[in-house]
């Protein structure tokens, strides 16, 4: 559990922190909160030659409201994402979920954007930004852009972010109103989901007027149950729901490790995913 | 239980003395250990299970920063002997060579290959990566039946066989004879799955010479300092008085640390070579690889009875996984599960055979429990499958054959005599606690109902033997050392008190209790009494901890020590007092001369007299300290009733535990925070074995459950809350009337909640879940059962390390079941 050996700087702006990836070329890591990459270190199962901390840099932390949209700061730890009462009033999934991440201490260090960053289809947050429709603000050499949560996943532990750009906030929309719910499966609680289910509901009528199901762990990134999406809308009881939710793992194509084969992810999707939208949308 | 009731200190739930350092990081773990000119040590170790080494090349370390030397092992070989095996358990075992470092072949993922010698720990773990190592690949030995065919691959070549012994017993009449007459018979298969000990603290060791007088401290994180020392002296040649061997605060063990393990020889062989001190600290990872394992093994049971639900006899085949190698009592494990397998119940046959196999995996060796937890939970696992065949309560079919409170002393099959005990108390206790049938009452609407969610309820009434232990049947079964304890007692001129014990504390709490049994027996007050244990210069006497063998001898032998000071201060008493010793009293640290109270000296003072020995009778000897070395009559027999509710979701397959009670009588209790805390812990650890942890390998004996992230550790919160209460029937077998705690919980749990699980399961047609019992395990049991297959589902197989597990284990797939094929059935 010794590191390699790497480089370390700690920029103080946005800037300086892009300017510092963009001179390492491909060699090198941003370090948030630390609960992904350090790790990775320690297992020698990466080898950085530059470790940019962004630690330090005000401008990444905080919540904030613009609009219709919730503004949060990349480096907002998992702890205040879970504390705060813009989130809790704007985006109670986000923190619903963040409040299953890990345990306490991973809580209090980890961040928002690190978690996103990392790309990681067994972390929780992604498949809630996904179901979120959240746009992931990147800032690099050329300025700032901003890149839809479906097109920032690309592949196992691969986002769409370039070796020079920063995950800088999270822009997620407001969904006041809607029923929300996330249903995480895990053998103990401080381990990874084995699959994990989040639902958004708009309910109309005692039913499911529209839905958002993001599945996390079900393949190599975060996913939208679209089919079973497309069905819960206008479902209007329980057995409604149970039968959309049948087509949860469709097109899914979960891995097999210690915990589970395909078929038993893909078994529990159908499970969690009806549970996670009956308890979003009251019906449960 | 409150304090109130109580006297003395013996009995009293008194806050740790340990806890004020540990807490507040005043302690000293041998990782902190920092000396001038100190040097780090890296093992480099093998990333094949099994292969020739054919090239070592350790010259580019040496050109890395920071890096003083670098060994193969070829290079440290000379003067080094083979690790010890103290525990041959037949005349005819097969004990293979144990090479501190690897150097002709290694025989496990994580067998050592070469070291590296540091000014710091980084640079020593970064020069590791410019050792060259070639292998020539050798086949793996895995499957513990498929290691005993003829044609088997060997795990070493020269001994011709992968089996290490066969130890067989049979007592009573011929289990042939009563299978005969039996009505009923019962064949099963249980898998003990390997599992890793995860002490807190991991393995470390500084070693310091002086080169001068030829002489080595060594700090080591170790359960056995007096063990140890002897073992180092061995194996090295360094002789045994050249030899200091110090356990600082140690961080938990579990039995991973009874052991003597190549990194002490190691770091001791380096010291030695250099003339510098040397410290080697493990990772968490390393130590998953390097740090021995648990259980592992596979038991066939056939238990005869009659219809009416009586024991004619019990029949227990077991193969034992040894790992590569035999460490320190490697092949003892599973022969101290020997003699309980009959556990509490009364029967007429018994036939035991345990076959020991050599694999190409981490050796195993004691583990919590230490081959009583398998007897344990095979024989409580066939009590409640015998029910079920019989149609009767799983309570019932224990009552109707456990050892009556009123038949004690009692000779149980298996040859022991246990001293005491009362089964029904404890269980009529348990039952209570639990609403036994309220639950089984709620269990039957769901069940009728057809609920998602069962309800199960387990039954585990067990026993152990512990104390270890006689050192005439340690010598009969052919252990290589006595199970004797030391304690001696100094009376310090202040009247203040030093406790010397030859137990080896880690996370036990010895200096608390050691100090409430001296502070009853000797009338000073608790803070006066300091606690010296763990190193041979300062407690040079002793055979360490493990087995639950602390308080039952070691404890013993500090009451006895604490008994005889009081006799001798009494002979001085009675002269300074110009009385008798029969005319004295002594209450609470005070003679006095009956009849006449105010002539009275106080303990302290009579130490004081003793020191300037200005005035003592004719011949007496100007001490009144004492020692005394216990060699106990007979082990100890903790037993218990343990209860278990789980609901098993049998959409998903997750197993919750909605409420468990345990009754342990543990004989006499010194202190009851203690005690419940022991408990709480072994619970977890037992839980644990049921329901979480495995240590998996894949089809090239690669560990692929090699971090924490794939090797699941309960936390408190997946465990409930328990109800935890007790009995106390005092044990016969030594003056204080205790049993010992400290595996009492693990050994009774894991049955309990398998039994529950399964329980739950049953009328969906399971009739078994191989431990761990995870969700997908239980899911697969009943999608089994429902297609009709197989009813002892869940094999291990068919699954592999985790594309997305964050320890970034490459994918993998299609490794075996670790102890057979995946899906395998018993032969039932």
């Amino acid at each position: 559990m010794i590191p390699p050996a790497f480089e370390y700087t700690r920029p103080t702006s946005v800037d300086e922190a892009v300017r510092a990836l963009a001179g390492a070329g491909e060699e090198a890591k941003v370090l948030a909160g630390g609960q992904s990459l350090l790790p990775l270190l320690r297992l020698r199962l990466a080898f950085p030659e530059l470790v940019v901390d962004v630690g330090r840099i005000p401008e990444l932390r905080g919540v904030r409201e613009d609009g219709d949209a919730l503004v949060i700061g990349a480096l907002t730890t998992h702890h205040e994402v879970v504390h705060d009462p813009l989130v809790r009033a704007h985006a109670g999934l986000l923190a619903q979920a963040t409040a299953t991440v890990a345990d306490p201490a991973v809580r209090h260090r980890g961040t928002l954007g690190g978690s996103l960053a990392h790309a990681d289809p067994a972390g929780d947050l992604p498949a809630v930004a996904l179901a979120l429709d959240a746009e992931l603000v990147v800032a690099g050499p050329g300025g700032r852009r901003t890149i839809p949560a479906r097109e920032f996943f690309v592949d196992y532990l691969q986002s769409a972010l370039a070796p020079d750009e920063l995950l800088t906030e999270v822009r997620i929309p407001k969904r006041d109103g809607w029923g929300f719910h996330y249903e995480k499966f895990h053998p103990v609680a401080q381990s990874w989901a084995i699959v994990g289910v989040a639902a958004l509901v708009r309910r109309a009528d005692g039913g499911v007027a529209e839905a958002r199901v993001g599945l996390t762990n079900m393949g190599a990134t975060p996913l939208r149950a679209t089919t079973a999406e497309r069905e819960l809308a206008g479902a209007d009881d329980s057995a409604a729901v149970a039968r959309a939710a049948e087509a949860a793992a469709e097109g899914t194509r979960p891995s097999q490790d210690l915990s589970a084969s395909p078929e038993y992810r893909q078994h529990l999707a159908r499970v969690l995913t009806r549970r996670a939208v009956l308890t979003a949308a009251g019906m449960g | 239980m409150t304090d109130q009731a109580v006297e003395g200190e013996v009995g009293r739930s008194r806050l740790r003395k340990e806890d004020a350092r540990l807490i507040t990081g005043q302690t000293n773990w041998t990782d902190n250990i920092q000396v001038a000119g100190l040097l780090h040590l890296a093992v480099l170790r093998s990333p094949m299970a099994h292969a020739r080494i054919t090239r070592v090349d350790v010259s580019p370390a040496l050109e890395r920063p920071g890096v003083v030397a670098a060994f193969s092992g070829a290079d440290l070989a000379e003067g080094l002997g083979s690790l010890p095996c103290a525990w041959p358990v037949t005349e005819d075992i097969v004990q293979p060579d144990h090479p501190p470092i690897a150097v002709e072949e290694v025989r496990y993922a994580g067998d050592p290959v070469a070291v590296v010698v540091a000014r710091d720990r980084y640079a020593a773990a970064d020069a590791l990566e410019a050792i060259e190592v070639d292998y020539d690949p050798l086949p793996p030995v895995l499957d513990l039946e498929a290691a005993l065919a003829q044609d088997a691959p060997l795990v070493h070549a020269d001994k011709g066989t992968n089996r290490c012994y066969t130890w067989p017993l049979a007592t009573g009449e011929s289990f042939d004879a009563v299978r005969e007459r039996a009505e009923v018979t019962l064949k099963r298969r249980y898998h003990q799955q390997r599992l890793i000990p995860n002490a807190m603290e991991p393995r470390a060791v500084v070693v310091t010479p002086l080169a001068a007088s030829g002489e080595y401290t060594v700090y080591s994180a170790t359960q056995i300092p007096h063990i140890l020392r002897i073992m180092l002296a061995t194996v090295t040649g360094i002789p045994e008085h050249k030899l200091r061997v110090i356990a600082p605060d140690v961080g938990g063990g579990f039995g991973s640390k009874l052991q003597v393990y190549g990194e002490e020889v190691l770091a001791l062989a380096v010291a030695r070579r250099l003339g510098r001190p040397v410290k080697w600290t493990e990772s968490r990872s390393e130590g998953y690889l390097a740090t021995h394992h648990g259980r592992g093994m596979i038991q066939d049971i056939e238990i005869a009875a009659t219809r009416e639900g009586r024991l004619l006899g019990l029949k227990v085949d077991l193969l034992a996984d040894m790992g590569a190698y035999l460490m320190l009592v490697t092949p003892g494990i599973p022969i101290l599960g020997a003699f309980m397998y009959p556990a509490i119940y009364k029967m007429d046959a018994y036939a035991f055979t345990c076959t020991g196999v050599f694999t190409t995996r981490t050796p195993t060796d004691a583990y919590r429990g230490a081959g009583r937890p398998e007897a344990t939970f095979a024989i409580e696992r066939t009590m409640d499958e015998l029910a079920v065949e019989l149609g009767l309560d799983p309570v019932e079919v224990r009552r109707r054959n456990w050892i009556r409170h009123e038949e004690f002393p009692y000779t149980t099959v298996a040859g022991l005599t246990y001293d005491s005990g009362n089964y029904e108390a404890a269980t009529e206790k348990a039952l209570a606690l639990f609403g036994y049938d309220d639950l089984r009452a709620e269990q039957r609407r769901r069940n009728e109902r057809g609920d998602t969610v069962r309800l199960g309820i387990g039954v585990s009434t067990f026993t152990e033997m512990c104390g270890l232990a006689p050192s005439r049947v340690l010598r009969d079964l052919r252990y290589g050392a006595g199970g004797w304890e030391a304690a001696s007692i100094r009376m310090l001129p202040t009247g203040k008190v030093e406790v010397v014990t030859g137990t080896s504390p880690h996370g036990q709490s010895h200096e608390t209790c050691w100090s409430q049994i001296a502070a009853d027996v000797l009338g000073v007050p608790f803070d006066d009494i300091e606690v010296v244990h763990g190193d041979t210069k300062a407690a040079p006497q002793g055979m360490d901890t493990y087995g639950s063998r602390s308080l039952a001898v070691g404890g013993e032998a500090v009451h006895r020590a604490a008994t005889t000071v009081v006799e001798k201060a009494r002979r001085v008493a009675a002269h300074l007092l110009e009385a008798s010793e029969q005319d004295l009293d002594f209450r609470d640290g005070v003679f006095s001369v009956k009849g006449s109270p105010e002539a009275r000296k106080t303990i302290q003072e009579i130490a004081f007299e003793t020191f300037t020995n200005h005035d003592l009778p004719d011949g007496v000897e100007p001490t009144i300290n004492a020692e005394h070395v216990v060699d106990p009559e007979n082990f100890s027999y903790p037993h218990g009733t343990h209860l278990c509710a789980v609901e098993v979701d049998t959409e998903t397959g997750k197993t919750t535990i909605r409420s468990y009670v345990s009754v342990d009588d543990v004989g006499r209790v010194v202190n009851p925070m203690i005690v419940e805390g022991q408990v709480h812990g072994g619970l977890a650890q037992g839980i644990a074995q049921a329901l979480y942890e495995e240590a998996v390998y894949d089809a090239e004996g690669n560990l692929v459950s090699g971090t924490m992230a794939d090797y699941l550790v309960p936390s408190a919160a997946d465990l409930p809350e328990f109800t935890t209460d007790r009995t106390e029937t005092p044990a016969a077998s030594n003056a204080l009337g205790v049993k010992g705690v400290g595996e009492a919980g693990t050994i009774a749990s894991t049955p309990a909640v398998v039994n529950a699980v399964v329980d739950a399961l049953r009328p969906l047609g399971v009739r078994d879940v191989r431990m761990p019992c995870s969700p997908h395990r239980v899911w697969q049991a009943i999608q089994e059962a429902r297609s009709g297959g197989a009813p002892a589902a869940g094999g291990t197989g068919g699954t592999g390390p985790a594309q997305s597990g964050q320890s970034g284990q490459a994918a993998q797939s299609g490794e075996l079941g670790q102890y057979g094929q995946p899906g395998e059935e018993g032969p039932a």
